[in-house]
């Protein structure tokens, strides 16, 4: 059986000679006198109406969360429905596609008008942004499954600082303008490549997600729903609109009695407490400082520009056509060893290697732009942030930050007028005060 | 009072503004994103057989512990030959059956003899992780009849395909759910 090793040897040797890397007919296939061919099986995608049945669901989920949130005022109506959208969108769905993703997949269209979207994508990205218009941000209540583990282990929350939370809050808009720029040259995915939590939800990743998402979960336990307050790019887009929905959650069903237990536990510091307003003594200075920031805005949006196209090569670094050019062009000009597989597999399909080189710059030149917008959309949300921080408005009464709030219900299941419009408690209890027992 | 009145009455009317600009700007983006989709509106991942270059990427870097990405055998393309350069160690001692001989680290080629000289080849798809080096000997030395194609049933369709990333001849690419395969004898040549 030596002479069997020999012989493909040579095999070896005359394939390698010819060297074609496609599957040419070398041994023409036998005639065979009594054997039937066997058929390749393929096994079928599951049902595309399975995408139509989610869409239902995540239409119904919406629904009934509003309805908790808002009409039933049920705190555990809400837990429940986040355990069971959890338990559907996250483990059962592996969290794809989700409406946080599908930012990226409706840019991609808007800008790609080759590549497709389906239709379930859109109503995945669309349903959540008409209902928060409506209702506020229940989507982020019940309905999304990574706020809902983050719902879940948020058990000792300890208050943020104010200013600290406003500075981390614009890491969301940062994320989500990276998100659309790289999304709109067609460059990556990163808010999917990057989601800490979707490896839970397969039950299996990377060490580095796993690890990145553990640590989140983790810092979870004490800062509440650290995801969807500091880097949800879709939790941004969702805040602006739940600021001018028309119905919100209310905290408290009657007179609130500034007795601060919503304020208290509200996990997400999204409660804002009654202000006085401006004082007219304070007025000159904080008309000086608005108009001051508001002429400040241009020159910020306009340095984020400039600063943002320089980000071209670092953000090309993430391109797989411009990642391939470098590589091919340094092993061509000798300041690499050796090749790669990607290289290989280019010089291969005998294209011309200018060719590659011009796509590359073509793309270099698109994230060029696209950088220089994010720079412009960063520059313009640090303005914006800073205008919006130095007005100031009368307040009476206990309130929620419509944009911040995720209406988790934890403030009204708290609140004492509350529980006497439900029976909980009489009336004359209500005086006693922080020493009645929740039910 | 009256002050306070239109007070109220102006940010009512700004947020109703807000809302029905709003709630139009999202109908109108939706009706535009539905009006530009392709005709077959869903995407799944495949791999383009002919651009495939059996890196073995497909093995490791897929998001599920066992690759969704399988090996396929055209069986019409097979030389049905008895040295499978696919089936068989490039220095294997024997063209026999055994372990040692065999390419496939999880031993998923089942061979069975037909009639002399021919060997038929078929793909132990449980077993079979997807590495492409069946694939990678057949393609070099045989007629190319093996194959990788992502198992569609077990595909988790992520947004972004992690073994997409990783491809290095970008060989996978969204198809249509009514075409969900690329299978290499029903499909053309090299792009």
């Amino acid at each position: 059986m030596k002479a069997c090793g020999r012989w493909l040897f040579v095999a070896w040797v005359v394939a390698m000679l010819a060297g074609t890397a496609y599957g040419v007919e070398r041994f023409p296939p036998p005639e065979f006198t009594n054997h039937q061919l066997p058929a390749t099986q393929f096994a079928p995608p599951r049902a595309a109406a399975m995408q139509y049945v989610d869409v239902a669901l995540l239409a119904g989920a919406l629904g009934l969360a509003s309805y908790l949130a808002l009409v039933r005022r049920s705190r555990r109506g809400l837990f429940f429905l986040a355990v069971a959208s959890l338990a559907w969108f996250g483990f059962v769905r592996h969290g794809c596609v989700c409406p946080i993703g599908a930012i990226q997949n409706v840019t991609l269209a808007l800008f790609d008008p080759t590549y497709a979207i389906g239709l379930p994508v859109i109503a995945f990205f669309v349903l959540p942004l008409l209902f928060t218009l409506f209702f506020g941000r229940t989507f982020c209540a019940a309905v999304c499954p990574l706020g809902a583990l983050q719902e879940m282990v948020a058990l000792h929350p300890v208050s943020v600082p104010q200013w600290l939370a406003h500075a981390l809050g614009l890491l969301r808009y940062v994320y989500l303008g990276l998100g659309v720029a790289l999304a709109a040259t067609g460059t990556a995915f990163v808010i999917c490549r990057y989601d800490p939590l979707v490896g839970f939800f397969r039950l299996g990743g990377s060490a580095s997600m796993l690890i990145v998402g553990g640590c989140l979960l983790l810092f979870g336990v004490f800062v509440g729903r650290p995801y969807c307050r500091f880097l949800c790019p879709y939790g941004a887009v969702l805040g602006w609109l739940s600021k001018v929905s028309k119905w919100h959650v209310r905290i408290t069903p009657d007179e609130c009695i500034h007795c601060r237990l919503c304020e208290d536990v509200c996990p997400y510091g999204a409660i804002e407490a009654p202000t006085e307003g401006l004082q007219p003594e304070a007025m000159p200075s904080a008309r000086r400082r608005l108009v001051f920031f508001a002429l400040f805005l241009p020159i910020l949006v306009a340095g984020g520009a400039l600063l943002g196209r320089e980000l071209a090569v670092p953000l090309s670094m993430l391109d797989p056509t411009v990642e391939l050019a470098e590589r091919i062009w340094a092993e061509d000009h000798g300041l690499v060893e050796g090749t790669t597989d990607a290289s290989d597999a280019y010089r291969n399909t005998q294209r011309p290697i200018d060719e590659l080189i011009r796509a590359a710059v073509l793309q270099r030149d698109k994230l060029a732009w696209a950088g220089g917008a994010f720079g412009a959309w960063v520059g313009l949300v640090i303005g914006v942030k800073l205008i919006w921080l130095s007005r100031s408005r009368k307040q009476v009464d206990y309130a929620p930050d419509t944009a911040n709030c995720v209406s988790c219900g934890r403030c009204f299941w708290y609140c004492p007028q509350e529980h006497i419009r439900q029976g909980w408690i009489g009336a004359e209890e209500k005086d006693a005060g922080r020493t009645v027992t929740l039910r | 009072m009256a002050e306070n009145q239109r007070k109220i009455d102006r940010r009512k009317f700004v947020g109703d503004g807000l809302r029905i600009v709003g709630a139009v700007g999202i109908a109108g983006a939706t009706g535009f994103w539905a009006g530009r989709r392709a005709e077959d509106d869903d995407n799944l991942w495949q791999i383009d057989p002919h651009q495939c270059v059996a890196c073995g990427n497909c093995a490791t870097h897929c998001v599920l512990d066992k690759s969704a990405v399988v090996c396929k055998h055209a069986y019409a393309m097979c030389g049905y030959c008895n040295l499978c350069t696919g089936y068989f160690e490039p220095d294997a001692n024997e063209l026999t059956t055994g372990a040692e001989n065999q390419l496939c680290p999880t031993g998923a080629i089942r061979r069975t003899f037909i009639e002399d000289p021919y060997y038929e080849y078929a793909i132990d798809e449980p077993l079979c992780i997807g590495c492409g080096k069946c694939v990678k000997g057949c393609t070099a030395f045989g007629n190319g009849s093996l194959y990788l194609q992502i198992d569609q049933d077990r595909c988790m369709h992520c947004n972004e395909c992690a073994i997409a990333i990783a491809c290095p001849s970008e060989a996978i690419k969204r198809v249509p759910a009514g075409k969900p395969y690329l299978p290499k004898d029903q499909n053309g040549g090299p792009a």
